[in-house]
């Protein structure tokens, strides 16, 4: 989950880390207002969880209180990449020296942590890594050991600051592990770190993610949920425990497992690619292991729910689970659902009790048979969804077509 | 011949008195897996008794892994405590100077992952298998986790794989071929055993003719497993990747499984792996169709074992 810059910002301070003097407003009336409190200059920047924010025009500044709301007034509503901006925060303008870079993250390749510094900050850090590798240093961090003031001072040598500046950039580094560690961030990042005229070190700009898996040592993180900013389909799916996440396409689709769920987006893409509109994936729901007829309901009302749907591809295979219990969580879906269920589904069962699943489905075929199709392979079953989608065959002509094959 | 788990191997269930760890204790001595003790010092010196069609078994609840290793001679553990106490669970574990800790619990904070991790390469006794990952099957000698039994059987087919559900498929789809070793990794950010360390236990094993392993999108452990490949590894290696379609920035269920910028997608996967030499499969079907091409090619097939 990541942080709101003000929210990094507020976090930051509470550990004893220098910040800027900000507040926030959602409103340009409000903004002027913090500003004036705040004193000129002031700067206005968007809250947005994504790069390249300044570039947008979504940071500005401003010398009196009618330029702050005049510039508070264009960011607030403005879009950068898809992202509507709903709240600016407001801060003291900074004399700024020098500015660097410093981040903290989960390294996952040499399965620990990693801290990264840099006296050219202010820029796109992987821009700076790929074209001046040696401005960027890179010094490994033993989860067991920590940032202490031996790692500090590794880092602010590897990054060659000059004398005067180490002893506050190691301090500062320091509480930024204590904010790294106590939060149960996978992501600190300071960019810019600047030195102020004075030559005081203040971390002008943060962004934190934090570990959701984390959330039962942090009550308090669940005030970062940003519902406001989720798709309303995903936020539904989240307070039902089912693993959801929107995509752009149209064939709705259900499986098991996460890793499962991605290979049968990409067998339905493949599968669409050659059709008309291209159909492909509306969503990823993983349903997880045990699928109740009542986790398989919400599943499928939720899906149903999307109006970009078209068709629905269901692909589980029964690890734990029998398929018995999935196919009559399907019919038993389908008849909580009644009315609501419109669209067709293609199913395919393999693995614990296929057989067993198979027959449920068909005992229930009388009441199933206009919209529910059962496939022998995921790849088959991919092809008739997309198919569905984008509607060359029904499911009658698809039905017929299979008993064809299999007389 | 396996790798990490074979017919010898003796199982203690950190966390078998609870639920999950009675349910899958039961279907690991179910599949003729030695459950050998669980631990529960709450417990400590109770039975637990599992019955099921065809089998009966009362397993001892030991205080402690260090006890299970000394009175029952565990040489593997799998862990089924929920996340908020697996890191201690593994800490004991570690501290016990357990072989193999097979870490089945998800949704354990990388912070504890990270902390166990580099305690157990500290002290260099223990590898760890997992966390969030559905364990390790060598069909027909032993089942420590979660992976259903009976999908296949015996075969010259070494398998690799961050998902457990795509796991189970490969196997189905390899199932008139049949498996030396099923390894399932998970997906998490920190993992304890790679798909590196499973291609080099695989080399070494002789039984194993062909490697199968399957990726997703995320880091860039397929990355650093086609340079091992290319290096390192002289038998067939087939490979599948999920996750061609993924968005950039979305979080496909594993909480490793995100592209990030232009790093961690399918294809710079894909294209790694082939230029090491590897077939890479565009679905489950087609990579089984790869592999079993090579078993074919080779001569080989289950019943020649």
């Amino acid at each position: 989950m990541d942080l709101y810059e003000y929210q990094a910002r507020d976090m930051f301070e509470s550990y004893g880390v220098s910040v800027m003097r900000a507040a926030t407003a959602t409103t340009a009336a409000e903004a002027r207002q913090v500003a004036e409190d705040l004193g000129w200059p002031a700067v206005i920047k968007a809250q947005v969880k994504t790069g390249g924010r300044g570039k947008a025009g979504g940071v500005k500044l401003a010398r009196d209180a009618d330029e702050a709301q005049a510039v508070a007034e264009q960011i607030l509503g403005m879009d950068i990449k898809g992202h509507t901006v709903h709240r600016v925060m407001v801060t003291e303008g900074a004399d700024i020296a020098e500015e660097y870079y410093f981040s903290l993250l989960v390294d996952r390749s040499d399965r620990q942590y990693l801290a990264m510094c840099s006296r050219s900050g202010g820029v796109d850090i992987e821009t700076l890594a790929k074209d001046s590798p040696e401005l960027l240093a890179k010094v490994p961090v033993d989860p067991l050991v920590g940032v202490d003031a031996a790692k500090a001072a590794e880092i602010t040598a590897a990054a060659g600051f000059d004398e005067a500046d180490r002893p506050s950039l190691e301090a500062m580094f320091v509480k930024l592990w204590e904010v790294f560690r106590d939060e149960d961030a996978t992501l600190v990042e300071v960019n810019p770190l600047i030195k102020a005229g004075d030559g005081s070190i203040i971390a002008l700009d943060g962004k934190v993610t934090l570990d959701e898996n984390a959330a039962f040592r942090h009550p308090e993180h669940a005030a970062y949920r940003d519902e406001a900013n989720v798709d309303p389909l995903e936020s539904q799916a989240r307070e039902q425990g089912l693993n959801y996440v929107k995509l752009d396409g149209n064939v709705g689709v259900i499986g098991n497992g996460a890793g499962l769920m991605m290979s049968t987006l990409d067998v339905v893409a493949y599968a669409g690619a050659d059709l008309p509109g291209s159909p492909s994936p509306a969503n990823f729901l993983d349903i997880g292991g045990g699928a109740s007829a009542e986790v398989m309901a919400n599943g499928l009302s939720l899906i149903l729910s999307d109006p970009a749907v078209k068709s629905i591809f269901v692909n589980v295979y029964g690890g734990i689970t029998s398929c018995e219990q999935v196919a009559k969580g399907i019919v038993q879906a389908m008849d909580l659902l009644g009315e609501r269920a419109n669209k067709p589904i293609v199913l395919r069962l393999d693995g614990n009790n296929a057989a067993g699943g198979r027959h449920v489905l068909k005992r229930a075929r009388e009441r199933l048979a206009g919209f529910v199709l059962v496939a022998e392979t995921m790849d088959g079953g991919a092809r008739m969804a997309a198919q569905l989608a984008a509607g060359v065959a029904s499911i009658d002509e698809l039905r017929n077509a299979r008993e064809g094959e299999n007389r | 011949m396996t790798i990490l788990l074979d017919s010898n191997s003796k199982i203690v269930v950190q966390g078998l008195t609870g639920s999950e760890g009675h349910k899958h204790g039961q279907l690991m001595l179910a599949s003729g897996s030695r459950v050998v003790a669980g631990t529960n010092p709450r417990k400590a010196g109770q039975t637990s008794e599992f019955s099921w069609a065809g089998g009966h078994a009362l397993v001892p609840i030991r205080a402690t892994v260090a006890e299970a290793m000394e009175k029952d001679g565990a040489d593997v553990s799998v862990i089924f405590v929920p996340a908020v106490a697996t890191k201690a669970a593994v800490m004991e574990a570690i501290d016990a100077g357990m072989p193999l800790i097979v870490v089945i619990t998800e949704g354990v904070p990388v912070h504890d992952t990270a902390e166990f991790y580099a305690y157990a390469r500290n002290k260099g006794t223990s590898r760890i298998l997992g966390p969030n990952c559905p364990g390790i099957q060598s069909p027909g000698e032993s089942n420590a986790g979660i992976i259903p039994a009976g999908i296949t059987g015996p075969g010259p087919v070494g398998l690799v794989s961050k998902s457990g559900t795509l796991t189970y498929q490969m196997m189905f789809e390899l199932r008139e071929i049949g498996i030396s070793t099923a390894v399932g990794i998970g997906g998490d950010p920190i993992i304890g055993t790679t798909h590196v360390d499973a291609l080099a236990a695989f080399e070494e094993d002789p039984d194993t003719k062909v490697i199968v392993m399957i990726g997703e999108i995320g880091g860039d452990a397929e990355e650093r497993a086609a340079a091992y490949i290319k290096d390192h590894v002289t038998k067939p290696v087939v490979a599948y990747v999920a996750g061609f379609t993924a968005p950039v920035g979305k979080t496909m269920g594993h909480a490793g499984a995100i592209v990030s910028g232009s790093a961690g997608t399918a294809q710079a996967k894909k294209e790694a792996l082939e230029a090491a030499g590897v077939k890479v499969g565009t679905t489950p079907s087609t990579t089984a169709d790869l592999a079993r091409g090579i078993v074919a090619e080779l001569g080989l097939d289950r019943w020649d074992r």
